[in-house]
């Protein structure tokens, strides 16, 4: 595996927040490459003359008229949160991203 | 050397919906926390986004007001990233396909020309949560309220050159999408947002130089503040042989500063890709059409039409436009009163000066066009003078009264009645035998002095022109 795909890996991973061991790095390395070839073979076909699917579903979307319903009660919003306060979720103190 | 400025300007606009972009809960500001969430704008899996109509509408209402190309096959797709402001680990987002692409808006530049400042795209995108960072602490709190809320976002190509072209640009968006019913755009209440791009190069460069991104500026003067911090800041570097490092950077207001937020992400680092879960927005050109003959009319054909219908003078017809919300104010006070020069006043002299003063828009003030007109036929009705009334005025403002009200409840109705007044004029012809012969003796301005005095003594109540000729003819016997 070259340095700089592993590389790649890590930063993939770190995107997704992925804590890999470097065992665990070098497997998914190795799959992600093999998805890669396949990726790269596809674009070897000629697709002159082919329009592009820019979208898996070909139907207009159908629209919501817009009207309000009732929401959940906020009581049960925070039923799965990890730690409430007051009616806020509380998370770790983030201040940049990555 | 001397370097030219090169802005562009991202604005967030919050749609004026019902409801939220992809789910039915209630687009609109709530003070406590998570009450208008439900498990779509929570981003709980399996629940599925559902596409609001009136939304699209809006969008493309903008997309037409700012003169874009619209695109008939458009669609959404999710841009990835983790942060605690969209629970989901993305935001839905129009990022290959915008609805709306190659638009304009003409400005008045910093000499008065007209410019055009290109806009590249406006797309459609449901809005984040808001984080609450405890000072202290070490936790951050969130509310989702504001999530999936719809916005549009409208994104400038590099064309402004200085701070003062881009609080002229802002002024002039906020006004088409005020008169286009898109949004408020009350920029210190959020629902409209400016991120700006700034970067130097030296005069006479076509080149691009490594640019900045300014975020968390909470009003125009602060728009136009921070370009400026920022040019200082970005020529210093670069006269000293520098180079500007390409990031985000954070406006503070209160040490009027910017300062350096984290690395500017790269834009493929958000894996955009098509939201499998939303249908493309496929428009008609008969419905594009439709959405074009019907563009609510802006503001240089309302001022048009103020100096036809209403016999305005075009600088009133200019000012009463400025905003939508007051032209709509000016138009509903006409509803129930007739003289359209009388209310122009008024309201460009002593309610807009109110409105500074107090540091709100019209539409959020309590002093209703209703009171205005109620105030106003007080006035012609002669029951009281145009000095109580600016007086009632002041009252009604704060208190929300309706003028009629503070005028019974305080016994405010002016005094016309020949009799009283006599009366009062003769204790002041006695209490001020100076001012009378002075008079007497030529000198006319006695005759002011004791009108006031007699003003005084009724607690601004007394009709002045009859105080007056009553005096004269007082003094004359």
């Amino acid at each position: 595996m070259s340095e700089d795909f592993l590389k790649e890996v890590e930063h993939v991973s770190r995107l997704a927040r992925l804590n890999l061991k470097p065992d665990e790095k070098e497997k998914v390395a190795g799959q992600l490459q093999s998805i890669l070839g396949i990726a790269k073979k596809i674009q070897e076909l000629d697709t002159t003359g082919v329009e592009p699917t820019s979208h898996v579903i070909n139907l207009p979307a159908i629209l919501r008229e817009d009207v309000v319903r009732s929401s959940l009660p906020v009581d049960q919003v925070l039923l799965n949160a990890p730690k409430r306060n007051k009616n806020y979720f509380q998370v770790p103190r983030i201040t940049a991203v990555e | 050397m001397d370097y030219e400025t090169v802005i562009g300007l991202e604005v967030h606009v919050e749609l004026l919906t019902e409801s939220k972009l992809f789910c039915s809960c209630p687009n609109r500001f709530a003070a406590e926390p998570n009450i208008n969430t439900c498990p779509g704008c929570l981003g709980f899996p399996g629940i599925l986004p559902q596409l609001n109509a009136a939304a699209v509408k809006k969008a493309l209402t903008a997309a037409l007001a700012l003169n874009c190309e619209v695109a008939l096959y458009s669609y959404f797709d999710r841009k990835n990233y983790f942060y605690p402001d969209i629970s989901k680990g993305y935001q839905i987002s129009q990022f290959h396909v915008p609805i709306g692409s190659n638009g304009y808006i003409d400005i008045k530049d910093d000499q008065g020309s007209t410019k055009r400042i290109r806009i590249g795209r406006v797309h459609m995108e449901e809005d984040a949560g808001k984080l609450v960072h405890s000072p202290a602490g070490d936790t951050s709190l969130v509310d989702y309220n504001r999530a999936g809320v719809p916005l549009i976002e409208v994104v400038t190509e590099p064309d402004l050159r200085s701070p003062g072209e881009a609080k002229y640009y802002l002024e002039k968006l906020k006004s088409i999408l005020q008169y286009a019913d898109v949004s408020d755009c009350k920029m210190e209440e959020g629902s409209l947002r400016c991120d700006a791009n700034i970067s130097l190069r030296p005069l006479g460069s076509d080149a691009l130089g490594s640019k900045t991104e300014l975020k968390n500026m909470n009003s125009f003067k602060a728009v136009e503040r921070s370009l400026e911090y920022e040019i200082r800041r970005q020529r210093d570097i670069l006269i000293s042989g520098g180079e500007v490092v390409s990031q985000t950077r954070r406006w503070e207001e209160n040490s009027q500063k910017t300062f350096a937020m984290r690395g500017k992400l790269q834009a493929h680092d958000y894996r955009c890709f098509v939201d499998p879960e939303l249908a493309p927005i496929q428009l008609t050109a008969e419905e594009v059409e439709e959405a074009r003959r019907n563009l609510p009319e802006q503001a240089e054909a309302r001022a048009a039409r103020f100096v036809k219908d209403y016999k305005l003078p075009g600088y009133d017809a200019a000012v009463l436009t400025v905003s939508r919300s007051l032209a709509d104010y000016f138009e509903a006070c006409l509803q129930a009163y007739d003289n359209p020069k009388t209310a122009a006043n008024w309201i460009m002299g002593e309610l807009m000066a109110k409105l500074n003063t107090a540091g709100i828009e019209v539409d959020r003030c309590s002093f209703t066009p209703a009171s205005m007109a109620e105030l106003l036929i007080m006035i012609d009705e002669g029951l009281i003078s145009g000095k109580l009334a600016k007086e009632i005025l002041d009252q009604s403002f704060s208190s929300g009264k309706s003028p009629r009200r503070i005028v019974v409840e305080e016994n405010l109705v002016q005094i016309s009645d020949h009799g009283e007044l006599e009366k009062v004029i003769r204790q002041m012809i006695e209490k001020h035998p100076d001012s009378v012969e002075n008079y007497r003796a030529g000198k006319t301005k006695a005759l002011g002095f004791l009108v006031g005095q007699a003003m005084a003594e009724t607690k601004g109540k007394a009709n002045p022109q009859l105080v007056n000729e009553l005096l004269l003819r007082a003094l004359e016997s």
